[in-house]
């Protein structure tokens, strides 16, 4: 499409850059650790639920957090509601990522399902998902992402869906491969799909990534462990579901988000109806 | 505001490459560019050393010219004349943004009229969110109520300035003339 962010995978192993592998993994695992453990000592009894913005074992955030406090603020009225998506914008189709080209794509064919919920468990329905993520090698689209591993002809990786009345959404795709970067010295994302999601409100708005249980990456991955409560982490891991899984066609795995921040009056929501 | 019965899933950084995903044709153009009430609202994401931050993407979020909430869908495919009020652009190579609206109106009488706004960004670990106020003299500034909660020096981070042919409005993530960003009634750290 029309932009060119910059990029973080691994190059070519004979070229160089200013911030690749200044750091061991040892390195970054050992500022995760200390974070970690202070973390743990000054436990209060409200544990943290969003990941850190400063958080430096995450490089490219160091320049990048604000060092303000957020200002607290009441919401005004567009800030109450949120943009409406419809059919005129998101095909049916959409939701599944094996159907997009010729043929089928490689990996391991999977169906990703869960519901959108705000913080009082009322679900958000009519509203956009979008997800984007790597083939099963591991490989963005993306021009900019020079991993080494193949492209696949079949997959390009974005889907986008509307929830249901229940706030159910639902994706066919391909399981992502995790990937190398450049934070630090051989450095590997977790296996992960990116997702943006809409709630009620405008202040709903979030993007996150969804993981897979059991991942061995997660312990060294400065992205995932700047949420540094154990119990908020895990919020991102989707669980094995043999109800989603179907006989000799796919995996499956579910995954519920909830949203945060204020919700709309009930007068809103009628209008919704 | 009491404490949600459920605990909310965290965010996480956009990363590097929703590029191919997220943006889409048009998704900066809330009114087509030659709109005789069409605005430009333009400016950079820079991070703490003032450099450009080539990988942020900005969504805008508004009340038409007459103050109005609208509820129409079709801002993914847009059909030339129905005004959605949401818009998404990321940032260029320079870290310059550029998206072409309506100066809304008030949607409260007396209150100022703002363009809320969503950053996100490769290396920001969650979305932020801020406003961009229309330029208004001085006293009506301070007499708002969210910008007057802001030391003097830190107001005019969310006030656009206008040259005549466009909105201006940087954003810095981090430094001496650090954006003000905002949290609401809900979230939780």
């Amino acid at each position: 499409m029309t932009t060119t962010p910059t990029r973080d995978a691994q190059p070519p192993a004979d070229t160089t850059s200013s911030d690749a592998a200044a750091s061991s993994q040892a390195d970054v695992s050992a500022e995760i650790e200390a974070i970690a453990e202070k973390y743990q000592r000054d436990a209060t009894d409200r544990p943290e639920t969003q990941p850190r913005l400063d958080y430096p074992p995450y490089r490219s955030s160091i320049l990048r957090h604000p060092t303000k406090d957020l200002h607290h603020t009441d919401p005004e009225a567009i800030e109450t509601v949120a943009p409406c998506f419809g059919h005129q914008d998101v095909d049916v189709l959409e939701s599944d990522l094996t159907i997009q080209h010729g043929g089928e794509p490689i990996g391991e064919r999977m169906v990703v399902t869960g519901r959108v919920l705000d913080g009082d468990g009322r679900p958000v329905a009519n509203q956009l998902v979008e997800i984007w993520q790597a083939n099963a090698a591991g490989r963005y689209i993306h021009k900019r992402d020079q991993h080494h591993a193949p492209v696949d002809p079949n997959f390009t990786g974005v889907g986008r869906a509307l929830t249901g009345p229940d706030g159910s959404y639902r994706f066919t795709t391909i399981k992502p491969g995790p990937y190398p970067w450049r934070n630090h010295g051989n450095a590997w994302r977790p296996a992960h799909i990116h997702f943006s999601l809409f709630g009620t409100a405008f202040t709903q708005r979030m993007i996150t990534q969804m993981y897979f249980p059991g991942d061995p990456l997660f312990a060294l991955d400065p992205i995932y462990q700047a949420i540094v409560d154990q119990q908020a982490r895990d919020r991102l891991v989707a669980t094995y579901d043999h109800e989603v899984t179907q006989h000799e066609w796919n995996t499956g795995y579910r995954w519920d988000i909830v949203l945060t921040g204020s919700h709309s009056t009930p007068m809103e929501r009628e209008d919704d109806q | 505001m009491t404490t949600s019965p459920l605990p909310p899933t965290p965010g996480q950084t956009i990363g590097p490459f929703y590029g191919y995903a997220l943006p889409y044709d048009d998704g900066q153009h809330l009114v087509p560019p030659g709109r005789a009430d069409a605005v430009r609202l333009i400016g950079r994401v820079l991070d703490g050393r003032g450099a450009p931050v080539p990988d942020a993407m900005l969504e805008i979020w508004q009340a038409d010219a007459a103050g109005r909430i609208v509820r129409e869908a079709g801002s993914l495919h847009r059909d030339g004349h129905t005004f959605t009020g949401w818009g998404r652009a990321a940032t260029d190579n320079t870290g310059r943004y550029s998206f072409t609206t309506v100066r809304p109106g008030a949607s409260r009488h007396g209150r100022l009229p703002f363009i809320a706004m969503t950053v996100f960004a490769r290396g920001l670990l969650n979305r932020l969110f801020t406003r961009v106020y229309l330029p208004a003299p001085e006293s009506a500034l301070a007499g708002e109520p969210l910008l007057a909660s802001l030391p003097p020096e830190r107001r005019g981070t969310l006030v656009a300035e206008d040259d005549g042919s466009a909105l201006h409005f940087d954003v810095h993530l981090q430094g001496d003339r650090e954006t003000v960003f905002l949290t609401y009634p809900g979230h939780a750290p």
